[in-house]
């Protein structure tokens, strides 16, 4: 357990000694500031104030969500790809160290990363309370960033797998973007279509990967099934990560 | 220390060592002497528990690799051919690193006291990207003995070296020799011959020859060859000489300066200087030379093409490597 730690750990400071952590930071609030500020204006605009539009908790946890599926790649594409291509992946593989242990480290290195975007992120339904009266909503303000926060995770372990299967780093970046575009807006269409054809309705929402997000989360409802969604998600990626190691040494 | 028995592994059809059986007792520094493809990389591999082989078994500090692999783990201190490190840490922050992943208590006290041993002290906060092949190499071996473990794995340690480097590298491993059993791997005879105590040739994916550097070439040759210089002029030494048993084949070279064989099995070294003495020469040197494990090795691999095969090519030469097993070991 203490290996994850030192894992993750090592991967942490290294998105803060790189340009990496600060260039993502500063697009990802360029966007949301960009955000806030304009429902901020248009709900103190003539017509927000005729229409007597309320800028919720929303105007940054929508655009948040999106930002952080597509901020993932850029996170974990060097977790393991770079490992390979450096060869130091021979020295964690014969260090006293479990393949799951190797696999979790890394993730939780970017998860944390993650993390601290959020926490950071939380200064816009700040200062939005102090703006509009009677405050914002608790309710979903809660549950929309549990709901960011098991989305990270999830999106962290997808990327954490994509980056075991490959040593070279653009084929890594290039793939882990093309899956998380699938899962969050692919899928999500192709439920739609299944529904209106009848098809398996059923199953094409539960794997929606943004309507478990949309749906509930983001309107201040927690349905059990959604956070076992993403919390499978997460631990089956990682689970795959682990066996792409496993089977790797058997070359 | 290493026992390894019938030790097989097949990439795919490819078939990179086969039934290797050998040992290596604790305090001794092992050489694994072969060309480029012989499996030396291979066999570290499976003994430091990166990957399981196809068949056969191998156990180091008394663990098996494959069924006690983090027990394994624990025990070796292993540098990859490739020295592969992190160019975006420093010195001292991925010797921690290594440190705390092996779990060392006092892990930066542990670090300084390998820094200082190695000569990086003054690299601690160099990156790692920035340092020579020669400083990589030390963080190489600082990394594998982070941990001061029982056993030394070092796969090629002074490839791609100057030739100072490769003086203080091997002198730093005979060092080493004294606390840990090593394991090293070399296509360089004469580093075999300069650092380990038991050197194993091994060739195509097995083992061809096993020994001592010393004992290798008797066997070979079945016999030395020594040279012997005496002062003044030698008239008549050549005959004294002779008459001790055991010389043969001896060869008049300069004044006072003549090389014989031994006959195989005999060693007649200290009476041939006894006899000189006594014949009132003055003995200035008396030395073995020739054969050297270089000649060894290219007898023993001569007429074989290095490339590797597939895996039943192989089958069909293993007659001819059969014979030279014999040729060998009888
Ligand atoms: N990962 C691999 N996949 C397929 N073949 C390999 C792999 N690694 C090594 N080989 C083959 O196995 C043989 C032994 O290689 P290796 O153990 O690296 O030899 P050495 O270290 O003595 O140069 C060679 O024929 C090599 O081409
Ligand atoms: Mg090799």
């Amino acid at each position: 357990m203490i290996n994850v730690w030192t894992i993750a750990k090592r991967e942490y400071r290294l998105y803060f000694s790189s340009p990496v952590a600060y260039m993502l930071a500063f697009f990802l609030f360029l966007v949301l500031g960009f955000f806030f500020s304009y429902s901020v204006q248009i709900a103190s605009s003539a017509m927000g104030m005729q229409q007597g539009y309320v800028p919720g908790v929303d105007i940054t946890m929508q655009p948040m969500a999106v930002m952080l599926v597509l901020l993932t790649p850029a996170l974990t594409t060097r977790l393991l790809a770079e490992e390979r291509r450096l060869g130091t992946i021979e020295l964690l593989m014969t260090a006293p160290v479990r393949d799951w242990e190797l696999v979790v480290g890394k993730w939780l290195g970017a998860f944390m990363l993650l993390l601290t975007y959020l926490a950071v992120s939380l200064i816009y339904p700040m200062i939005l309370n102090q703006l509009i009266s009677p405050g914002v909503d608790q309710g979903p303000l809660l549950t929309g960033y549990l709901g960011l926060i098991l989305l990270s995770a999830a999106t962290v372990a997808v990327g954490v797998f994509v980056s075991s299967l490959f040593s070279n780093q653009i084929a890594a970046f290039a793939a882990t973007m093309g899956v998380v575009i699938f899962l969050w807006w692919i899928i999500g269409v192709i439920g739609q279509v299944a529904g209106q054809t009848g098809g398996a309705t059923e199953l094409a929402r539960y794997l929606d990967y943004s309507g478990h997000f949309y749906e509930n989360l983001l309107r201040g409802v927690v349905d059990l099934r959604d956070v076992v969604y993403y919390l499978s998600v997460t631990a089956l990626s990682l689970f795959l990560s682990a066996m792409s190691i496993e089977v790797r040494r058997w070359g | 220390m290493i026992r390894v028995e019938g030790l097989t592994k097949d990439y795919g059809l490819r078939r990179a060592i086969e039934d290797l059986t050998f040992d290596a007792q604790k305090g001794e520094i092992l050489g694994f002497l072969g060309p480029n493809g012989a499996g030396k990389t291979t066999t570290m591999r499976i003994l430091t528990g990166y990957m399981p082989p196809t068949s056969g078994t191998a156990q180091v500090a008394g663990f098996d690799v494959v069924d006690q692999s983090l027990e394994v783990r624990r025990r070796v201190g292993y540098m990859p051919e490739t020295v592969p490190l992190y160019p975006d840490m420093t010195v001292f922050d991925y010797l921690k690193f290594m440190a705390d992943l092996r779990q060392v208590a006092n892990a930066e006290d542990r670090v300084d006291e390998l820094l200082e041993r190695l000569g990086l002290l003054d690299r601690a906060e160099s990156y790692i990207a920035n340092l020579s092949k020669g400083m990589r190499q030390r963080v190489g071996l600082a990394q594998a003995l982070v941990h001061s473990p029982e056993v030394l794995i070092l796969d090629e340690p002074t490839i791609g070296l100057d030739p100072a480097q490769i003086i203080e590298v091997r002198n730093l491993i005979k060092e080493l020799g004294k606390d840990h059993t090593i394991l090293l791997s070399t296509h360089i005879l004469s580093e075999a011959q300069q650092v380990c105590n038991r050197v194993m040739i091994i060739n195509r994916g097995r083992i061809v020859a096993e020994d001592t550097p010393e004992r290798l070439q008797d066997r070979l040759t079945g016999s030395r060859r020594v040279s012997v210089q005496v002062g003044g002029d030698g008239d008549g030494l050549a005959s004294v000489v002779a008459s001790v048993p055991g010389v043969a084949r001896l060869t008049e070279k300069e004044d006072g300066r003549l090389e014989f064989e031994t006959v195989p099995g005999m060693d007649p070294r200290a009476e041939v200087a006894r006899a000189i003495i006594q014949a009132g020469y003055d003995l200035l040197e008396m030395r073995p030379y020739g054969v050297s494990l270089e000649e060894i090795f290219l007898q023993l691999t001569r007429d074989e093409p290095t490339p590797p095969q597939p895996a039943e090519e192989e089958m069909l030469d293993e007659s001819m490597s059969d014979m030279k097993d014999l040729n060998l070991k009888s």
